[in-house]
């Protein structure tokens, strides 16, 4: 009698991977043997992989919205510096303080070789009059003609004024589309576009020749819409009420755009000559009541802010520390300043998209968990209806991993079916959202973020799948057998 | 070298402080190409015999030799491969899946075993050819009489060619005359060489047989021989 141990030979080892299109096709055909269980399995799935992919897609949007705000109000190189209070130990003194003036820019362009770029501004109350209406801009505002580039404005008909339109104080100056739209009419209004550059501009009463206007800034978003909206017209014979629509479409237009349309540039000179210099025309500008006191005939040279662009983003905390420093000095040491960068904003954004991510990750992530819980629940059910086929199975020779791998496999192709489904589906609720919840920043669906959604969705399925398929595998064959 | 080679097997199972054995000390010899039956009550222990001589189950005491290998002590994974590579099952119930049709019932054992699909379809219908059902094998279990789903099962325990096919109860749930054709299969099957064990209560379908083993209490009570191939081993009891 032979002691031959039982060994497998390399002939009796198992091809499992030749095995494996099969269970998944046995899986496929337990799924389609229960088709509406399986569908309400799945759609757990499917919101899960579908609201991650959306949620994903509205943060991406708000992101990318936000950037582009940030790049047009002149990127993060850009620090402004703003008059401020005297900090306390130094209220004493504010009989003394200056002010920032036209001295300081002089000394930072002498002093400050970290600032590239210097752009004063000199604000105006201002009123604008013409053509029988009258418009009050949110920003009127004396400048050099570098703030054209500091703040990233693009002329779009006529000239800015230059630096002999400033020297001479020329009564000149370069609006923004809104104050056009205002006191002549948008274009989506009238049905052609209004360029009014060489008419005559009353600012405070005081004529001006407008001699140039900046493009129309706008999301691309906005853009895409007013280009979609305008071949529809084209092709649309009822053009008014399409008008009327792309109007009321502006109307809610992203606020950082609307204001940068909202601008009208003047000479620094001219404003500090004709307003602030206690001159007739500041008087009537606010005349009648003679209530106000001006102050003094010397006029009043403060910059109601400077703009500096520096040179790097990375030396943005030495070139603050050199801007303080000259101003410090200008300033005889009474700190009557303060910076603001544009970091702190971008910071915000920053955490703002975190937060939005995290918090909409967490939800997307606790319905997929659901969905995966769905999935488990429907295996322990499915496994309890096949104990005698499991049986069967194992008497004809299926080792408990066969069992094992056949039953994760069918949960995963639950689950891969479902993120499949869930991806289409996310398409159309992205779609949806934009168009029931409109914002500025259309969302962005991304690769990676489909991937992410789907992987997860593999990883719920195999994680759904273990216990049931370890349930599964251990079965017992002879009371399989005898299960009824 | 018989084909099977039981010596003192036991199976005893505990029930709190009650210890029942199923088994009881069996001892037993199947011959290549033999037709045996194994008859007794329900209770007796045949079952559980049948179990263990099909590697679903282990003893708890005794060896086991099957074709040469030593399967008392065998992992569950390499009894699944026994059962798979050596041993066909026919049941009472023909325990076909209900979700796959006839032929794809029948290549189950080779998928578990590797087989290329173009093999296993053309082994498959070979078979079905064996068991005379070709012409069902895109049927269902369900549209097919129970004597066709019993050939079916017979020959899904053929297909990969085993050295025993162990049949329970197979004609227990068939009409007399389905079943008698059935038992003509065996019995067609035996005489091309297949080692064949018939587990039933039934002396009537026993009586087909060559040689037949009652049990009674877990224990061999009577042992009918008409080959004489009991006799062969020394160590076992005379026949009563």
């Amino acid at each position: 009698m032979s002691e031959a141990r039982f060994k497998p030979s390399p002939e009796l080892l198992r091809h499992s991977s030749a095995q494996l299109g099969i269970t998944v096709l046995a899986g496929m055909r337990e799924i389609w043997a229960h088709k509406f269980r399986s569908l309400l399995t799945m759609l757990g799935i499917i919101l899960g992989v579908s609201s991650l992919v959306a949620m994903s897609a509205l943060v991406s949007g708000m992101e990318k919205g936000a950037k582009e705000a940030l790049v047009a109000i002149g990127g993060l190189e850009k620090v402004r510096i703003e008059p401020q209070g005297l900090p306390i130990e130094q209220r004493h003194l504010s009989d003394q303080a200056v002010g920032i003036t036209i001295n300081d820019v002089a000394a930072l362009e002498r002093s400050a070789p970290l600032v590239t770029r210097l752009s004063p501004e000199m604000r105006l109350s201002a009123t604008m009059t013409a053509n029988g209406k009258s418009f009050r801009p949110w920003n009127c505002v004396g400048v050099w003609p570098a703030a054209l580039e500091m703040n990233e404005h693009v002329i779009e008909h006529g000239r800015m004024f230059n630096e002999i339109d400033d020297e001479l104080a020329r009564s000149v100056c370069v609006i923004g589309t809104a104050t056009r739209d205002e006191l002549w009419g948008a274009p989506e209004k009238v049905g052609h576009e209004i360029i009014p550059v060489g008419e005559t501009l009353y600012i405070n009463g005081v004529p001006f020749t407008i001699i140039g206007m900046f493009e129309h800034y706008e999301s691309e978003r906005e853009r895409k819409e007013r280009l979609l909206a305008s071949t529809q017209t084209e092709t649309n014979q009822v053009q008014g009420v399409a008008r009327r629509q792309n109007w009321g479409g502006k109307r809610r237009s992203n606020f950082v755009f609307y204001l940068k349309n909202a601008t009208v540039y003047l000479p620094l000179n001219t404003v500090w000559m004709k307003f602030r210099s206690g001159a007739s025309q500041f008087a009537i500008a606010y005349g009648g009541g003679g209530t106000r006191t001006i102050s003094g005939t010397t006029g009043d040279p403060r910059l109601s802010g400077l703009e500096v662009k520096i040179a790097t983003v990375d030396l943005l905390p030495e070139a603050l520390q050199q801007i303080r420093n000259v101003l410090m000095h200008t300033h005889k040491r009474i700190e009557d300043f303060s910076f603001r960068t544009q970091e702190d904003w971008a910071d915000q954004i920053n955490t703002f998209i975190h937060n939005a991510r995290l918090s909409g990750g967490l939800i997307a992530g606790i319905s997929l968990l659901v969905g995966g819980i769905g999935i488990m629940n429907i295996m322990l059910a499915s496994i309890s209806e096949r104990v005698r086929e499991i049986g069967i199975r194992k008497s004809v020779g299926a080792a408990t991993t066969d069992i094992f791998i056949q039953i994760l496999v069918e949960s995963v192709v639950i689950a891969i079916l479902g993120g499949m489904t869930g991806l289409a589906t996310s398409f159309a609720l992205v779609h949806l959202i934009s168009t029931f919840a409109p914002t500025d920043n259309a969302p962005i669906i991304q690769v990676t973020a489909l991937a992410i959604a789907f992987g997860f969705s593999v990883l719920v399925g195999i994680l759904a799948g273990i216990f049931p398929a370890f349930k599964a595998a251990r079965l017992n064959p002879i009371q399989a057998l005898r299960y009824e | 070298m018989a084909l099977v080679e039981l010596r003192n097997v036991s199976k005893i199972y505990r029930l709190g402080e009650e210890e029942i054995r199923a088994l009881d000390d069996v001892t037993l010899d199947i011959e290549q190409g033999e037709l045996i039956s194994i008859i007794g009550p329900s209770g007796s222990g045949k079952s559980t015999l049948m179990h263990i001589l099909g590697c679903l189950d282990s003893p708890t005491k005794g060896t086991i030799q099957l074709d040469g290998v030593m399967i008392h002590d065998a992992s569950s994974r390499q009894l699944a491969t026994i059962r798979n590579r050596k041993i066909g099952f026919v049941f009472q119930f023909f325990n076909l899946l209900p979700k796959l049709n006839v032929v794809q019932n029948v290549e189950l054992p080779m998928i578990y075993s590797g087989v290329s699909g173009r093999e296993r379809r053309a082994r498959a219908m070979e078979a079905l050819q064996m068991v005379d059902l070709a012409n069902r094998a895109k049927h269902r279990p369900s549209q097919l009489s129970g004597g066709q789903q019993q050939r079916a099962a017979i020959a899904r325990a053929l297909v990969n060619n085993p050295r025993i096919v162990f049949a329970d109860e197979p004609t227990g749930n068939l009409d007399s005359h389905t079943g008698e054709a059935i038992l003509q299969l065996f019995r067609k099957l035996s005489q091309e060489g297949r080692t064949i064990v018939l587990v039933t209560h039934d002396p009537e379908i026993a009586a087909v047989t060559p040689r037949r083993i009652e049990i009674r209490d877990g224990k061999i009570a009577v042992k009918v021989d008409s080959t004489l191939a009991g006799l062969k081993n020394p160590g076992e009891p005379v026949p009563a």
